[in-house]
């Protein structure tokens, strides 16, 4: 009886999951032709990476050889993930009860409502990694970015972004939650938040450069952690031009995302919780606020 | 002029309709934001933190200390960039969708004082968002401005913004007749704008042929102009002479304008000829 019981867990968890990717791939891409799409894509990442270009290379004389230029591109390049991931998910609530009016069918349909906003923010990772894949390789091919496949740590990579990306679809997830409640300025939440997070993370300068008395914010935050790993996984010796993180390994690296990453998960599932059921109790979950 | 309406009212028309119109579109918009502050706040602090991060990315290349001026007063005009394109250039497409466009053409004021309304209303408040900006970029990290010429550095911002809301007018009309996404295109170009136009660095930096075809966008010129009248070595950063620049944005202010006007003209013929533009396709 358990074993049934489980098995249709199982299989409404994933048919949850997998119907929200589908449905968040349709209502992302399906506008345009896969052309306009595709450039509709890139076309934000590579303009915000060639701002940073611009900027170092005015001030370095075109010196793309110092080892703080791949950090600031591959920061900067990865950073797209995590407005990316975490707008996938939250959106997914607004878009729903807001534009489709569509939030109220799929809380009375058979599915797990968390497990379908996460399932949402699928076509965000696939737009996502098409960015990262082309930021980079225009940097390799026209900027010099030192980057060897054969050299590169594909496992620590690959793992890497794997623990990343749950660990941003989770905090899309109480982006998603509060997004529930707020009658205002919902829309704003994932750009305004992954704002904030651009500033702390160490994206596209190290830590160091913030006052001192606001690097602690920045060593919280798992993002810092797993930018950090995603350099290293890709160009190894960058980690060894900056001090912030140096002393740690990449293992130890590892083990503080995993362990900021579980914590910020299980907060995660917690809010959603709490908001979900405020949400149901105040009639929220069909309104329209028209904002 | 006034004419008794049946109900014994009088009615206005011409000029006076036009202004009454263009007061009526812009009231919203700048009482608007007194109604709803917390939209100040959004304005201010997300613009803001694009300048902290890039002030900071200057910080770490021990780039000279004009940059962060750069900076700041880029930062600033991204609120005018932000507000000619999703509150005007997208705004006949939100009007669309919710209702309201099929009543603007039909009413009897002309759809021009509309949308110049809009770019009135808008102007104001962002001018209080943008002034917010340069107090607190300014304040955070010390920078010091020195007005060389006043004279011409009100006449390069007001032409600025003659040129990019008379820009937005036009867009208004494009964005509508684009489709149903206006809200791809206007997040599409967003951010290559900001590369092109510098907001971040002198557009000097750019190769000379890119700069001159981005003097297109006013904010371009206006932004260009705006740092060599502000910061003492801002000149040697300049791209064109400021008096250059503001023959540059005078051109542009009377060809976006009459653009814009040309633009209207033939979405309101379409509209009534095919009964398609003002129909929401959601």
């Amino acid at each position: 009886m358990s074993n049934t019981t489980s098995e249709a867990t199982r299989s409404e968890v994933w048919r949850s999951f997998k119907i929200a990717a589908w449905l968040g791939w349709q209502i992302t891409s399906n506008w345009t032709d896969p052309f306009l799409f595709m450039v509709y894509s890139i076309i934000r990442p590579i303009a915000r990476a060639a701002i940073l270009v611009v900027m170092y290379g005015v001030i370095t004389q075109g010196n793309f050889s110092n080892p703080l230029f791949p950090y600031i591109y591959l920061g900067n390049a990865f950073y797209t993930y995590v407005f990316t991931v975490m707008n996938g998910v939250s959106w997914a609530v607004i878009d729903d009860r807001e534009h489709y009016k569509t939030l109220k069918y799929m809380y009375v349909a058979p599915i797990r409502i968390p497990i379908y906003l996460l399932g949402r923010g699928v076509a965000g990772f696939f737009t996502a990694s098409l960015s990262v894949f082309i930021t980079i390789l225009a940097g390799v091919l026209f900027l010099h970015v030192s980057f060897d496949p054969l050299q590169a740590n594909w496992l620590l990579f690959f793992v890497t972004l794997f623990i990343g990306v749950i660990m941003l679809a989770m905090m899309g997830l109480v982006l998603g939650a509060v997004s529930l409640l707020v009658v205002r300025h919902s829309g704003f939440l994932a750009e305004g938040v992954s704002g904030v997070l651009f500033i702390f993370s160490g994206a596209i300068y190290p830590l160091e450069v913030l006052p001192k008395w606001l690097q602690p914010v920045g060593f919280a935050i798992p993002i810092t952690y797993w930018l950090e790993l995603m350099r290293r996984s890709l160009i190894g010796n960058v980690a060894q031009a900056f001090p912030t993180l140096a002393r740690f390994s990449n293992m130890e690296l590892l083990a503080i995302l995993v362990g900021l990453s579980v914590l910020f998960g299980t907060i995660s599932v917690f809010v959603f919780r709490t908001c979900d059921r405020l949400a149901r109790e105040r009639g929220l979950i069909d309104r329209t606020t028209n904002y | 002029m006034n004419r008794p309406n049946s109900d014994g009212r009088k009615k206005n028309r011409g000029g006076r309709l036009f202004w009454q119109s263009v007061i009526a579109r812009s009231y919203p918009r700048i009482i608007g934001q007194q109604r709803e502050k917390s939209w100040m706040f959004f304005d201010v602090i997300m613009p803001l933190g694009s300048v902290i991060a890039y002030v900071l990315v200057y910080r770490a290349l021990n780039a000279p200390e004009e940059y962060v001026g750069f900076v700041v007063i880029g930062g600033a005009m991204t609120a005018f960039w932000m507000n000619v394109l999703w509150s005007m250039s997208s705004q006949l497409y939100w009007e669309k969708e919710q209702g309201n466009l099929a009543l603007y053409i039909m009413a009897p004021n002309s759809m021009m004082s509309i949308l110049l309304g809009m770019a009135l209303g808008g102007l104001v408040a962002t001018i209080l968002r943008a002034l917010a900006i340069i107090l607190l970029g300014s304040l955070l990290f010390g920078v010091h401005y020195v007005v060389v010429n006043p004279f011409e550095l009100l006449a390069v911002f007001s032409l600025s913004m003659v040129a990019l809301y008379g820009m937005g007018m036009m867009f208004a009309s494009a964005f509508l007749l684009f489709g149903r996404e206006a809200w791809a295109v206007s997040d599409m170009i967003q951010e290559p704008v900001n590369l092109i136009s510098g907001f971040y660095f002198p557009i000097k930096s750019l190769p000379f042929w890119i700069a001159a075809a981005a003097s297109v966008i006013p904010l371009t010129l206006g932004m260009d102009a705006m740092r060599q009248l502000v910061f003492p070595s801002g000149i040697r950063f300049g791209f064109l002479s400021t008096q250059l620049e503001i023959i540059a944005l005078s051109v542009l202010s009377v060809g976006f304008l009459v653009g814009a006007k040309l633009l209207l003209d033939y979405t309101e013929k379409l509209a009534i000829r095919e009964g398609r533009v003002t129909e929401a396709r959601r």
